[in-house]
């Protein structure tokens, strides 16, 4: 007789999500699906909006990586005041902006290896989950916690200095940024004290990647080979072949690393990109067009940025990233758990780029706004820190905006994620006809390398947001059990 | 001949001009009376009653009534405090206020309001009425959802030969703002831009432009609504 395992939720920060897993007679798994079950409505009901609201109004979606939202839609509404595609507005707002979303990348990766991943590897799959968490962390390795809390706060600071506050700030506006950084500001992220400045957090990026590099010497097979799959990948690059998380032109590669989409313009990412959809979720299964449906379902963030970008435009990440290209031979990185290592490489990147922009005169003078010829559609791209994200307004004569059409980083990922949850169901319960917590949290841990907004609450508090369901084809509860 | 009234409030002596109304008399004094409809400069019309103050034992809107001889005003007491939380709270529960998204946020004095007198959640249901936004004019974005019917902007906002650009239509629980669409298409960035800033909360939004002024430089993120008057004193 088959039967079905239920995760539910599995969060509730992108709105509710749960895995079905199911598993025929002899208890091996058929088949895995990620669920998002609750419906958001963002993009009806920011229909009738004006269109300079949809930055601060959109951004509302998300609470982990808001930074994102605001600037990709700002980049959307950039086109429609006639500011240009991204690379049109003053050097000021230019540099603000990116200096904003480098923050916002240093702060949610950090937040996400420290507060989320971390008791994962320091503790293992099967420890128990009252320490598997950051208070576990903090009793076992003190200056892990503290150094994960510092940088995340040295992150929000610099968004909040930015954009006005720590989360769902104002500072993109159409056209540009509404502050400039003050001569006070500037000096106590460079030279602040308390571990609170740019090179403490240089320091610590490089700490906490060798961290990582020495748990992956340690655990090779675990961190290689678990629930790994090979796939296409795709983000924005710079036009010379740079990594730039703020800007670019979109380029796919697929698992062999020959280039499949390159240099095109992010307006006309409906030329390359279909969204499919299924009855069993409110998520939506983008893929590029000319692999088809079957094919062409590609991974985005940390992992795909390093397999599509040539380069790393700053010092000490490139030298990281070449490590890295060497590990898989210059061929696509494919292991599900390299995510934590490029994740970890743009956190040093990221830093670097603070320090760059910090010690850029433009950020404490010049103009901050730019308007031209008025259009009436737009689309802002931007390398969150999940990966690419979509954002697409079209508005009428009124100024309202009459269609809205967002495609998020973990959307993105939601093919590749259920592969991600099929493999690692696979080779953890297969066979097994009780639900464990090892068995539970290996779940976790293949959702959680995507950093989807669905981990947030993974390592919560209190009570665990994960609830396992083992069920006959009567549908019928056999096992339950909450994390 | 003018000739200096005093008066008490709170047990504090007062002086004011003859002819001065409590608002503003109070304010010559260093004592804020929280006011919602009232626009310094124009005929105060008493609609919103936020400014209710007590005198021999009645309540009265501070904004349309005259300074008396006299006159022993209370104005910070626990009893009007109380009625002027519940009228904040109702003026909330009766539109569709959504702070985060305002771009007026900061710069509204209904939120200020609602933050001074320590409002975290109104004790009445919201009654989420459906309200219709007119985004037809070249100039204005009207937000009827924010709309507390205080008429500043009709009794404001007019055109050089002082004819109104905005009007109340319908009556009672229909009442609704409305913009004369053939004047609009003539209205000024000036105007548009004076339109907004008379606006009390987020409902008059001038086009093409939002969220110009930063978090933290807005006027009510720094002090408390009422506090310049009291500093000022």
């Amino acid at each position: 007789m088959s039967k079905k395992i239920t995760i539910d939720p599995v969060t509730r920060v992108e709105g509710h999500g749960k895995v079905t897993i199911y598993l025929d007679e002899d208890n091996n798994v058929k088949e895995s699906r990620l669920h998002i079950v609750e419906f958001r409505g963002f993009e009806r009901f920011i229909q009738g909006r004006p269109y300079w609201e949809a930055p601060v109004l959109v951004q509302r979606l998300c609470g982990i990586c808001p930074v994102s939202h605001h600037l990709a839609a700002a980049k959307a509404i950039d086109v429609i005041v006639g500011a240009g595609t991204g690379d049109g507005l003053t050097p000021t707002a230019d540099k603000m902006r990116r200096l904003m979303h480098y923050g916002q990348i240093f702060q949610s990766h950090v937040l996400h290896f420290f507060h989320l991943a971390s008791p994962d590897l320091l503790f293992g799959l099967d420890a128990v989950p009252e320490i598997r968490n950051i208070i576990g962390i903090a009793k076992e390795n003190k200056h892990l916690a503290v150094m994960g809390i510092m940088m995340r706060k040295y992150g929000q600071e610099i968004i909040k200095a930015t954009s006005g506050k720590k989360i769902h700030g104002t500072g993109a506006i159409p056209g540009g940024i509404n502050k400039h950084l003050t001569i006070t500001e500037r000096d106590s992220f460079l030279n602040g004290k308390e571990g609170q400045n740019i090179d403490q957090m240089i320091a610590w990026s490089i700490e906490a990647l060798d961290f990582l590099k020495e748990y992956h010497k340690n655990n090779k097979s675990f961190i290689d080979t678990f629930a790994s799959f090979p796939s296409n990948h795709l983000s924005i690059v710079r036009d010379d072949g740079a990594m730039d998380l703020y800007h670019g032109k979109i380029r796919a590669v697929d698992t062999n690393g020959k280039v499949v989409i390159n240099g095109i313009d992010y307006q006309n990412y409906t030329d390359i990109i279909v969204e499919g959809v299924k009855k069993w979720t409110y998520m939506k299964f983008p893929y590029l067009k000319d692999l088809g449906k079957e094919k062409g379902w590609y991974r985005v963030g940390p992992l795909a940025r390093m397999n599509t970008c040539d380069f790393i435009p700053s010092e000490l990440a490139q030298k990281e990233f070449e490590v890295f290209k060497h590990y898989t031979k210059g061929k696509p990185n494919n292991s599900t758990m390299h995510y934590h290592w490029a994740r970890l490489i743009e956190v040093l990147h990221a830093a670097e780029m603070m320090k760059e922009l910090l010690n850029d005169p433009d950020i404490l003078t010049g103009e901050l706004v730019i308007k031209g010829k008025k259009q009436y559609e737009g689309v802002g791209v931007i390398e969150a820190p999940r990966g690419t994200l979509f954002h697409h307004y079209k508005i009428d004569n009124n100024d309202q905006i009459t269609m809205a059409n967002l495609i998020v980083s973990t959307t993105n990922n939601n093919d590749p994620m259920n592969m991600a949850v099929n493999a690692a169901a696979k080779e953890m319960m297969n066979g097994q006809a009780q639900i464990t917590e090892p068995m539970m949290n290996a779940v976790e841990v293949a959702i959680r390398a995507y950093d989807p907004c669905l981990s947030c609450a993974t390592h919560a508090l209190g009570q665990m947001p994960l609830e396992l369901t083992l069920k006959d084809i009567n549908n019928n509860i056999i096992d339950k059990k909450r994390t | 001949m003018n000739k200096n009234i005093t008066f008490t409030i709170d047990g504090k002596k007062c002086i004011a001009k003859q002819d001065q109304n409590i608002v503003e008399a109070a304010e010559d004094n260093g004592i804020y009376i929280p006011t919602l409809c009232h626009l310094k400069g124009i005929i105060p019309s008493g609609s919103c009653r936020i400014c209710n103050i007590k005198s021999n034992g009645r309540f009265m809107t501070a904004c349309t009534t005259k300074v008396q001889e006299g006159m022993v005003i209370e104005n910070n007491t626990e009893e009007i405090d109380e009625l002027r939380k519940i009228i904040i709270e109702t003026l909330f529960v009766s539109g569709n206020h959504y702070c985060p998204s305002c771009e007026k946020s900061g710069n509204c004095i209904l939120q200020a309001l609602a933050y001074k007198h320590r409002i975290m959640i109104p004790r009445f249901a919201y009654t989420f009425e459906v309200k219709q936004v007119d985004a037809t004019s070249p100039k204005i974005y009207l937000e009827r959802n924010r709309c507390v019917l205080c008429k500043r902007c009709v009794r404001s906002i007019k055109t050089k030969d002082n004819k109104n650009y905005f009007a109340i239509e319908g009556r009672g629980y229909t009442s609704q703002i409305i913009l004369d669409k053939k004047l609009a298409l003539n209205m000024s960035d000036e105007e548009a831009q004076i339109a907004m800033k008379n606006c009390p909360v987020g409902c008059i939004l001038k086009k093409e432009k939002g969220y110009i002024e930063a978090i933290g430089t807005r006027k009510y993120d720094k002090i408390e609504i009422g506090t310049e008057i009291e500093i000022e004193a």
